[in-house]
């Protein structure tokens, strides 16, 4: 069986094409959706075909395969129009599948499944590594504050951090928008203590 | 407050989902509009036929395809609703704009001279134009379509047609991966404005009332909502009279113009608002008043000839097979009677019909109408052809076979 990975993301293609091969599936082919990548889908002629539905080539994906002689066959998603929480789980993790019309449901079927978890998996990945991105530069931002305040009123470093801290309760801010506003009100005042 | 999830694309003209919730008009009916970015008509289809949301800013012909069932899985959709008349611009490059009438306001006021041009000038190509269109089920394809037509052009013989995101087709054109497209604003702007292109035909100028974007409901969700839908639609309403007020040109640029949005320049988006267009990089703009319509003379009312028109399109172009079923199920798609239900005490005006035929009105026209005085404006297409939505198989005919 034949499979196209359709995909922007190189990351994320690696992280399905990896899933799928541990699962046995061995004819992969991987085709970023630029220039005349429809051109090449059509050579390749797969039986299925996974993109990401966020995708704005999408559009130009489906012409070609309404249009195509290559794949004159009729072409349905989702493998089985019925299979309500499958089709919500596929959209819900970001995935479009193109499958050849006349492919056994059952040997289809647990291609979407997997490219569902690894879809949802590279995704919560991702939104780790913002957090985890996010929450590092916050902890600089009020490292920065909380020198300023130690350098120019004298205090400790709990002292300072428990200042910012009222602070952002008493203005209901995050403490991070009070330590920001700190840095810059203070570059503004041309104190260089930080 | 009952939460209506929307999906829209980033275009100019989900104008009015936009400022209904953003203005407050859609809050104020009870309505809380969460509106969905979406990059592809096959995305936002999905959204919608999969039940992820409950409305989305739709392709007048996608919503016939799709309850057609051309266009993935079938499910019957409802546009009780048009979000705009017109916008949509076609643009090529300098070399095939070179084969054309050199004086803009000449070329743009006569897409019949123009497009008999295209027609000589293809021949002098050494291969065929690549034209691109967001999608084969969008006013814009069947505007181009029957542009090409009027001269004898077969849009799948004679030229290539290339399916691209509207977001895209800067980008394409800086590539030379087409020759031209015919899209909604700001895109067709955006590539003037680069220098990319210049302005062959305007929406405006091949259907003087071109159907362009409704609101899509499934029917089984509109059905059963039905107080819902009355609030959304009077919201929309409000919606549409705001965007269409002059004064709130600059406001609507400036929301429109904010990255969740569509992320273009906002006096980009307000040239095209105003209908103050720049039809090739460096010279002065051509004012076309019509460019754009949301609200004015009742262009929400979803005519159901409009949607016949559509289908006569696609059967036309061999994309719909015709059989009385099809013509009746297209026909059904727009919903008069669920906009006189929801608008019906609003003071909107109102048609009295739900048919009209579609290319009769010469000069701004009083019609019949409820309540408020109605005016039509002039909605004749190009070619001074007439569509009797009675009479659809010889209005067909009258294409000739060597249309196709």
């Amino acid at each position: 069986m034949r499979i196209v990975i359709v995909d922007d993301s190189g990351a994320r293609a690696s992280v399905l094409e990896e899933g799928l091969r541990e699962a046995g599936y061995d004819d992969i082919h991987f085709v970023p959706p630029r220039g005349a990548f429809v051109a090449r889908i059509e050579r390749m002629a797969p039986d299925v075909v996974l993109m990401d539905l966020g995708s704005p080539s999408r559009d130009t994906l489906e012409e070609m395969l309404l249009v195509s002689r290559a794949l004159a066959k009729p072409i349905a998603m989702f493998v089985d129009q019925s299979d309500d929480s499958m089709i919500g789980a596929a959209i819900d993790a970001g995935v479009s599948a193109y499958v050849v019309d006349g492919l056994r449901k059952d040997r289809v079927k647990p291609i979407l499944e997997l490219a569902v978890r690894r879809f949802t998996a590279f995704s919560r990945m991702q939104t780790e590594l913002d957090e985890a991105r996010t929450a590092l530069a916050n902890r600089k931002t009020i490292d920065k504050a909380k020198a300023i305040l130690m350098a120019q009123r004298g205090l400790n470093e709990p002292d300072a951090y428990a200042l910012l801290r009222t602070t952002a309760m008493n203005q209901g801010r995050r403490l991070v928008d009070v330590a920001e506003a700190l840095i810059t009100a203070s570059s503004l005042l041309g104190g260089g203590a930080a | 407050m009952i939460l209506v999830r929307a999906a829209f694309l980033p275009l100019t003209d989900s104008a009015v989902l936009v400022a209904a919730r953003e203005q407050g008009f859609a809050a104020a009916n009870g309505i809380d509009l969460e509106l969905v970015r979406t990059t592809s008509w096959a995305t936002l289809r999905d959204r919608l036929v999969y039940g992820q949301v409950q409305a989305a800013q739709m392709l007048a012909p996608l919503a016939v395809a799709v309850t057609l069932g051309l266009s993935q899985q079938p499910a019957a959709l409802s546009a009780p609703f048009k979000l705009n008349g017109n916008g949509n611009m076609l643009v090529m490059s300098g070399e095939f704009a070179a084969a054309l009438e050199p004086d803009l306001p000449a070329r743009l006021a006569d897409p019949l001279g123009t497009s008999h041009d295209f027609a000589t000038a293809i021949g002098l190509f050494r291969r065929k134009p690549v034209i691109g269109i967001v999608h084969r089920f969008s006013g814009h394809a069947l505007m181009l379509r029957y542009w090409l037509g009027s001269a004898g052009i077969d849009p799948d013989r004679d030229v290539v047609l290339r399916v691209l995101p509207p977001s895209l087709t800067v980008e394409a054109m800086r590539l030379g991966e087409i020759d031209g497209f015919i899209a909604g604003d700001p895109w067709p702007a955006a590539a003037i404005a680069h220098g990319l292109a210049e302005a062959v035909a305007i929406g405006a100028r091949i259907w003087q009332r071109g159907v362009e974007k409704v609101l899509a409901l499934r029917t089984d969700w509109m059905e059963a909502n039905a107080d819902t839908v009355d609030r959304l639609l009077l919201a929309l309403a409000q919606a549409a009279r705001w965007c269409d007020d002059p004064a709130n040109r600059g406001a609507l640029a400036a929301l429109l113009a904010r990255p969740a949005y569509v992320g273009e320049p906002a006096d980009l988006i307000e040239a095209g608002l105003s209908g103050t267009l720049l039809a090739r990089h460096g010279a002065p703009a051509i004012d076309e008043p019509d460019f754009l319509l949301f609200h004015r003379e009742a262009t929400a009312f979803p005519w159901r000839s409009q949607a016949l028109w559509i289908y006569s399109q696609l059967v036309r172009w061999r994309q719909a097979e015709p059989s009385a079923e099809a013509e009746a199920a297209a026909g059904a798609v727009f919903r008069p009677d669920v906009y006189r239900r929801a608008l019906g005490g609003s003071g909107e005006p109102m048609p009295g019909a739900s048919m009209k035929l579609e290319g009769a009105v010469a000069a701004p026209t009083g019609v019949g109408a409820h309540r408020a005085a109605l005016t039509l404006g002039p909605d004749r297409f190009f070619d001074g052809r007439v569509f009797d939505p009675e009479c659809l198989a010889e209005y067909l005919a009258g294409f000739g076979p060597s249309a196709r």
